[in-house]
């Protein structure tokens, strides 16, 4: 076990390096002078340069990547070109909405998918199988901020049941619930799809086994094994799942977060990225990809531990 | 299940007429807008109605049917041409050096989140319909290696291999001699996957103004202009967003039904 989690750190930490060195990279390239927007096209010459190298805007590139990192290791991550404001502080307010919401989202999925795929398994092959087999593809076709302005029409200009966008903050608990409502349904539906799928064949493979028909002959019914039995057993490759579905939550909020007006942290990327605000996009942006890489490894370790096979290879 | 071949075949084949027949013919010229006849409903003149500038939604969807393709195809071409090589590169030398930094490459690229990335991507270089393919195109390399990869390592255990490095045949010969040709189920059926994931990916960064830029039409951008007279004219909306859905659920089933159709081992259970 110790060799296998020495390996998964090893490439934990590659992972994070080789993404800070990508992001500050691409982000380099993002066209259009910080200096320039921030102080306008009619600036002087000597302002610009004195901006520059105020911002270290003119130090080798090396030099600033190394700069960044260091100060990113050290819980620095700079401050804000437009806003003044630190860039750490930015990120933790919005991620007091992104992260509310991608675990909202994973909730609802986990809602809709266990009955879905649980019932799907039970009929397997009737036509009621078909039917919401058939539904789940539906699910998975879904471009999610369509449905979002499909949802926003339905409750929020219908119905008038729910905002159609905006966020009050945690202050007001109840309408900031409300407020990440429709989008929280807006992401978790495809993502209910796929995992409802993944349970269905999941939990079809394990009926298969011996011990399944085991429990079968000792008189207990298929509704039964399949509850007691079958799905902890199948339950393995719908975890990986899930933790692979946090990571997409988190990062397919961005567009969702833009329907819905939403302060998230996609949104801050977005708008970071049209104020030329390159120390934001790349702190926000290496947050992201921090705590997808970091999921991933958990659910990595998760799986060993419940899969002894794993830790072997 | 046959009929999932067959639906899914026709929903595709549906987008791709669309897209093919708009090279030489639509309803309406797309560039005459029309304001006096804004917002329409559907109607025996204009079928799907029009958007908020007059123009035909029919011809709209015609033409961003080709944008959407074209973007996706091209993605799956990027993901084939650069993966599939890789990954018989890795097979052909499994265990090695080679094969280890393919795939811890491969495992790097995937621990993207690939819309921040894509996103990245077409901030840096600017929002266009090309850089919209490169974004995608490269998160579908690893996909295409990795498959090809875990479906040829099964193929160099097999006797017919051995044969052919008996024969004198080198590594690179036999993959794409013998190994190569024994994996083409697997790619097409991926490929069709890719195909569905790369329409959903080019309307999202098209809807948030990174893909197709004007006067090109998209699916994802009509989706993003209507979402203002969503309240005044739902049509605008809802249609888009329902070709997005056609198409992708239709190359989802081909998928599917390509799938079962070509796997010999579910032929033999289904007999």
């Amino acid at each position: 076990m110790l060799r296998y989690l020495t390996r998964r750190m090893l490439s934990l930490a590659l992972g994070l390096l080789v993404a800070s060195v990508v992001i500050f990279l691409l982000v380099e390239m993002v066209p259009g002078d910080p200096a320039t927007f921030m102080l306008g096209t009619g600036a002087q010459p000597d302002t610009l340069a004195a901006l520059r190298a105020q911002l270290g805007l003119d130090q080798p590139l090396p030099l600033r990547y190394a700069n960044w990192l260091g100060a990113v290791l050290t819980g620095d991550l700079g401050h804000s070109f437009t806003y003044k404001t630190p860039v750490a502080g930015m990120i933790w307010d919005r991620m007091q909405v992104s992260m509310p919401l991608a675990l909202m989202a994973l909730a609802l999925a986990v809602m809709i998918a266990f009955p879905v795929g649980l019932y799907a398994a039970s009929r397997r092959g009737q036509p009621q199988d078909t039917a919401v087999m058939g539904l789940t593809q539906v699910g998975i076709a879904l471009p999610n901020f369509w449905f979002a302005m499909l949802l926003v029409l339905l409750f929020a200009v219908r119905l008038r049941w729910l905002p159609a966008g905006g966020f009050p903050g945690w202050d007001y608990p109840v309408a900031a619930l409300r407020a990440l409502l429709l989008p929280a349904i807006a992401l978790a539906l495809p993502q209910a799809a796929i995992l409802a799928r993944v349970l269905r064949s999941s939990l079809i493979e394990t009926m298969d086994q011996d011990y399944i028909r085991t429990a079968r002959a000792k008189g207990l019914t298929r509704g039964q094994t399949l509850r007691r039995h079958a799905l902890r057993n199948a339950l393995i490759p719908v975890l990986t799942i899930l933790g692979m579905q946090f990571s997409f939550l988190m990062a397919g909020a961005i567009i969702i977060e833009n329907v819905f007006y939403l302060p998230g942290l996609g949104r801050l990327i977005f708008q970071a990225i049209t104020q030329r605000d390159l120390i934001v996009v790349q702190s926000a942006v290496l947050v992201l990809v921090a705590a997808v890489i970091a999921v991933t490894f958990l659910v990595d370790l998760a799986y060993a531990a419940v899969d002894p096979r794993l830790r072997r290879r | 299940m046959r009929w999932t071949l067959i639906i899914g075949a026709a929903l595709a084949g549906l987008a791709v007429l669309a897209a093919a027949v708009s090279f030489v013919w639509t309803p309406y010229d797309i560039t005459q807008m029309a304001v006096a006849n804004k917002l329409q409903p559907p109607s025996a003149a204009h079928w799907l109605g029009t958007d908020h500038f007059g123009r035909d939604i029919l011809s709209m969807v015609m033409l961003g049917a080709r944008t959407s393709i074209a973007v996706a195809l091209v993605a799956v071409g990027i993901g084939i041409a650069l993966g599939v090589p890789l990954g018989l590169i890795a097979a052909a030398n499994k265990g090695g050096w080679l094969d280890e930094v393919i795939m811890r490459g491969n495992d790097l690229i995937f621990a993207f989140p690939s819309l921040v990335i894509a996103i990245l991507i077409t901030a840096a270089f600017g929002p266009s319909a090309i850089n919209a393919i490169i974004a995608i195109g490269i998160f579908n390399i690893p996909v295409f290696a990795r498959v090809t990869r875990a479906g040829a390592l099964p193929v160099w255990t097999l006797d017919y291999i051995r044969a052919a490095q008996v024969a004198g045949k080198g590594r690179s010969r036999i993959s794409v001699e013998h190994v190569l040709p024994n994996i083409l189920n697997l790619l097409i059926v991926q490929g069709t996957i890719q195909f569905s994931l790369g329409i959903l990916a080019e309307a999202g960064l098209s809807y948030v103004g990174l893909g197709a830029q004007p006067p090109t039409p998209s699916w994802g951008r009509m989706l993003a202009e209507a979402q203002t007279f969503v309240t005044l004219a739902p049509h605008v909306a809802i249609i888009p967003g329902l070709c997005i859905v056609a198409t992708v659920l239709g190359l989802n089933l081909l998928g599917d039904g390509l799938r079962d159709a070509l796997d010999p081992r579910l032929k033999v259970m289904r007999a």
